[in-house]
């Protein structure tokens, strides 16, 4: 019996969707910019040279934006998503060698839905159906480093071609690094379990059997959950950012994270390792930052750093990696961001 | 009925006990519900996604947190075969 078959879904939902949501978020997002200005100025005749008022204006017009691209991005990806599953790329990855398959892999990380949760059984997964372990870690460095929530941001925030050079960056930093541990005969460095491991019963691959509607019903879902987990830490974000934004202490982060300070990158980097927070998070300081004159590199490295490594995913990783792997999975993927928060610096300019 | 969550002890994973709890109260229905967190243990359930729930050893569902909805649709359709 198929999933679907026993899942009667809410009526209606799927229309909604389509009818109402969407025709209301893009006037919502059309009109966001002009009606706080109508309003505050126009209305309440407010000065808008008064940094409080200016850092208030910020705050009501950007935190819309911002949760309407959130959820709009989430949605999109969610639904775009379903269609794959970790199941899926290791079925896809089977067989692949060296090489190639760290491009492949790398590529399926972006597409695949991951949470750093299912790192370890994604990994002996990956393993047991006899995916060489540098292939494997090129999907596991893909997955949380080139996010998607971080690409449509981007994309709107900055434009599609800082989007896909992201992307580039991060396939980069995912198949090299990949290649380069598999040259390093790292299996020595798996806990031995992991090659011991069958999969057992019939896998479930949770991307088949779905319906338009109920990967609908998922995308509307997922928008949810995720808005629900994210939303105060995005606000505490932009309230950072209204701050900066209003006052503009400008020399400040010139002088600490600026073009001039050849150290940046890797401050940037150090900065981001400790602090975990989801792309969501971190998307309105990198956006407010950005117009404070700090570089695009800096900020993206920042952002990678956030983003890719952090502590709770390395904790678990640590059940089936040996420290010198885990070691290298760290270095690498640092540097890495690091390498490339300077060449952004030095294409896009600054 | 049998009800394990599959799941090396992440967020979601106790986000989703408790959802089966809740679930099972509201539902009446008895029902023991057993942790799975030794990775062995999940991958001979076939699951690299979790958490994962399973059903009188059945994968009902796995990758995501389902909504409390579809937890109590899948435990009221695994309650009654027949529906």
């Amino acid at each position: 019996m198929a999933l679907s078959d026993r899942l009667p879904l809410e009526a209606g939902k799927v229309g909604a969707v389509v009818g109402f949501a969407i025709p209301i978020w893009f006037t919502l997002f059309a009109i966001n910019e002009n009606i706080w200005n109508w309003l505050l100025f126009a209305q309440f005749r407010l000065d808008p040279t008064n940094p409080i008022v200016e850092s208030i204006r910020f705050f009501v017009y950007d935190s819309i934006k911002i949760f309407l691209l959130l959820a709009g991005i989430i949605f999109v990806a969610t639904v775009a998503r379903s269609f794959m599953s970790i199941e899926r790329t290791r079925a896809l990855l089977g067989g692949k060698r060296a090489g190639l398959g760290n491009v492949a892999a790398a590529a399926l990380g972006i597409v695949t839905p991951f949470c750093s949760c299912s790192a370890v059984p994604a990994f002996i997964g990956f393993v047991s159906a006899g995916i060489p372990v540098g292939v494997t870690m090129s999907f596991l460095i893909a997955s949380p480093l080139i996010n998607e929530i971080a690409i449509g941001l981007l994309w709107s925030l900055f434009g599609w071609e800082i989007a896909l050079l992201y992307v580039a960056a991060g396939l980069t930093i995912a198949i090299v690094a990949g290649f380069v541990i598999g040259l390093m005969k790292p299996e020595r460095w798996v806990e031995s379990f992991v090659f011991e491991t069958r999969i057992g019963g019939q896998i479930v691959d949770p991307s088949r059997g779905l319906s338009f509607r109920e990967r609908v019903q998922m995308g509307v879902e997922e928008t949810q959950s995720i808005l629900r987990k994210v939303w105060i830490y995005v606000l505490v974000g932009i309230a950072i950012g209204a701050v900066i934004h209003g006052w503009a202490p400008a020399d400040f982060f010139a002088a600490v994270a600026g073009p001039d300070n050849p150290f940046a990158v890797v401050i940037a980097v150090v900065m981001g390792i400790p602090l975990y927070s989801n792309a969501a998070g971190v998307m309105p300081i990198v956006e407010v930052l950005f117009t404070a004159g700090i570089p695009m590199g800096t900020l993206l490295a920042f952002m990678m750093a956030v983003v890719a490594l952090s502590l709770p995913e390395l904790v678990l990783l640590k059940r089936i990696l040996k420290l010198p792997l885990l070691g290298i999975f760290v270095a690498v993927v640092a540097s890495g961001i690091v390498v490339i928060g300077y060449s952004f610096n030095a294409i896009v300019g600054g | 009925m049998d009800i394990k969550i599959l799941g090396p002890g992440c967020t979601n994973c106790v986000t989703l006990e408790r959802i089966t709890h809740e679930a099972l109260a509201q539902l009446g229905i008895d029902a023991t519900v057993g942790k799975v967190t030794d990775i062995q243990d999940i991958m001979a359930y076939g699951v690299m996604s979790t958490p994962g729930l399973v059903i009188d050893d059945v994968v009902v569902f796995s990758g995501r947190v389902p909504t409390p909805t579809r937890v109590r649709e899948l435990i009221t359709a695994a309650a009654n075969p027949s529906a």
